[in-house]
């Protein structure tokens, strides 16, 4: 496909990792934001292909893997609600909750369905007039201008039996909780392409000031992944510390204004409670007053529930970026995509899955993550 | 989750822009697409697709540059082995 493949081209992907190769003297660790980034990084293997001095750590850019138990719960008791219709992406269905997974609502008799689009959702609820529809609104901002229209055109068209569960989160906020924790190693950032295809660049600005590093709007694909490294490396070995622009064909620095503008009227900031990191302030999109109507929490009255996190699941550190699933004494061993812990283990997206996918036979003795040699035709 | 996907846009239906839809044709397949985020878009656009709505007209000329790039570090390395 046009626009895809040119951009894990073999011939190309190899001229960049030369060329990192070559500029790269010093010990850097680098943070791809994105979830669709670190299963691309795995999958093709870029880690493998990189010099040992250039470290890729894995980041919360999962929102699948960040939606805090809580939600989980609200979620399956909406879902399990006789009169109502529940809308979702198809990987929530299985993120484990305190009890259940939104599959075991479905099993019992619960009216959840997949969804390929918010205005799916719209779409049932104008069909089923004396249902209740309620659509899982999960997403960072490339998500937000879909739900964001989703709950516009309902209250356009005078629908009323159309709700969203609220968990947006917001990819900034989190980069900065990141770089001001003491644990901190990550020295540069490849921020996520489709979050600023929408929000543009111009909000990383001070974070690379204020906390001096590189960040590199990146795309998703090998060759975009490759060349947002050797610019983030290029910057660190020259000591500059600037906002850089890969993935120019989709982000403008203002981002995408008409979908900024639906987004800043139906949605507010908000604090939010990340899945195994707790509450960051102004971290996520609530309604605004104006459209509290279309609050699932507000009509279910399910805004109270509480729920802790099991223990054993080391999935808030590496969403840190702080460990690697392979330290985590249950990975694949307790823990795997059928019996999942955290939610980490249940997106596609998510950095313990995708480690099992691709890595699973090379994490045996000493449970090292690298295979090492792997070439990428 | 934030996967988008470029597809070319075909048919573009509805004369209110904010509920502007059309055609995309993503290597084959056909889909119903939102366009109502990108107004400036025509017939033959490649747009990045995610959950049903487009969120960006693609620039080509932003899109080879990459590759004008591998090209030109090419062409500076054959210099240099010239030179050695
Ligand atoms: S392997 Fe499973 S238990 Fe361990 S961090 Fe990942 S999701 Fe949590």
């Amino acid at each position: 496909m046009k626009f895809i493949d040119e951009y894990r081209d073999g011939e190309a992907a190899r001229k960049l990792t030369d060329a990192i190769h070559r500029i790269t003297t010093g010990n850097w660790t680098l943070m791809e934001v994105c979830g669709g980034q670190t299963h691309a990084i795995v999958k093709f293997g870029i880690d493998e292909l990189l010099p040992d001095g250039v470290e890729l750590v894995h980041g919360p850019g999962c929102p699948v893997c960040v939606t805090p138990l809580e939600l989980i719960d609200k979620a399956i008791a909406i879902a399990a609600r006789p009169e109502v219709i529940f809308c979702s992406f198809g990987d929530m269905l299985r993120v484990p909750g305190s009890e259940k997974d939104l599959f075991m609502v479905k099993a019992a008799g619960g009216d959840v369905r997949i969804v390929y689009s918010p205005l799916d959702a719209v779409r049932i609820a104008r069909e089923n007039p004396d249902r209740e529809v309620v659509f899982f609104a999960v997403g960072f901002e490339t998500t937000a201008p879909a739900n964001a229209m989703a709950v516009w055109q309902a209250k356009q068209l005078g629908i009323t039996n159309f709700s969203i569960l609220v968990s947006h989160v917001l990819v900034p906020p989190a980069i900065e909780a990141i770089l001001s924790s003491p644990q901190n190693r990550v020295q540069a950032f490849l921020a996520a392409g489709h979050v600023c295809t929408i929000m543009g660049y111009t909000e990383y600005e001070p974070l690379a000031k204020k906390y001096k590093v590189p960040i590199v709007v990146t795309g998703f694909e090998p060759v975009d992944i490759l060349q947002g490294v050797y610019m983030c490396v290029k910057q660190l070995e020259e000591g500059r510390c600037e906002v850089e622009n890969q993935y120019a064909r989709s982000v403008r620095k203002e981002g995408n204004v008409p979908a900024r503008t639906r987004i800043e009227e139906v949605f507010r900031i908000v604090p939010r409670k990340w899945r195994g990191v707790g509450e960051i302030a102004e971290s996520g999109l609530g309604l605004t007053d104006e459209y509290a109507e279309y609050d699932a929490e507000q009509k279910f009255n399910v805004a109270e529930y509480t729920a802790e996190e099991p223990e054993e699941c080391i999935a808030g550190l590496v969403l840190q970026g702080i460990k690697k699933p392979a330290e985590c004494p249950a990975f694949a061993t307790k823990c795997t995509p059928e019996h999942p812990f955290g939610a980490t283990m249940v997106s596609n997206e998510g950095a313990c899955a995708a480690y099992y996918r691709y890595r699973r036979d090379s994490i045996g003795e000493g449970r090292s993550a690298s295979a090492g040699g792997k070439s990428y035709e | 989750m934030c996967l988008a996907v470029p597809g070319r846009i075909e048919t573009i239906e509805g004369v209110d822009p904010l509920l502007k839809m059309g055609k995309v044709n993503f290597g084959g397949i056909r889909k119903n697409v939102s366009l109502s985020y990108v107004p400036e878009a025509v017939i033959g656009d490649y747009v990045m697709v995610h959950v049903g709505v487009a969120i960006s007209v693609v620039d080509e000329e932003e899109a080879n540059r990459v590759f004008h790039y591998l090209k030109e570090m090419d062409e500076l390395q054959e210099l240099g082995d010239t030179l050695q």
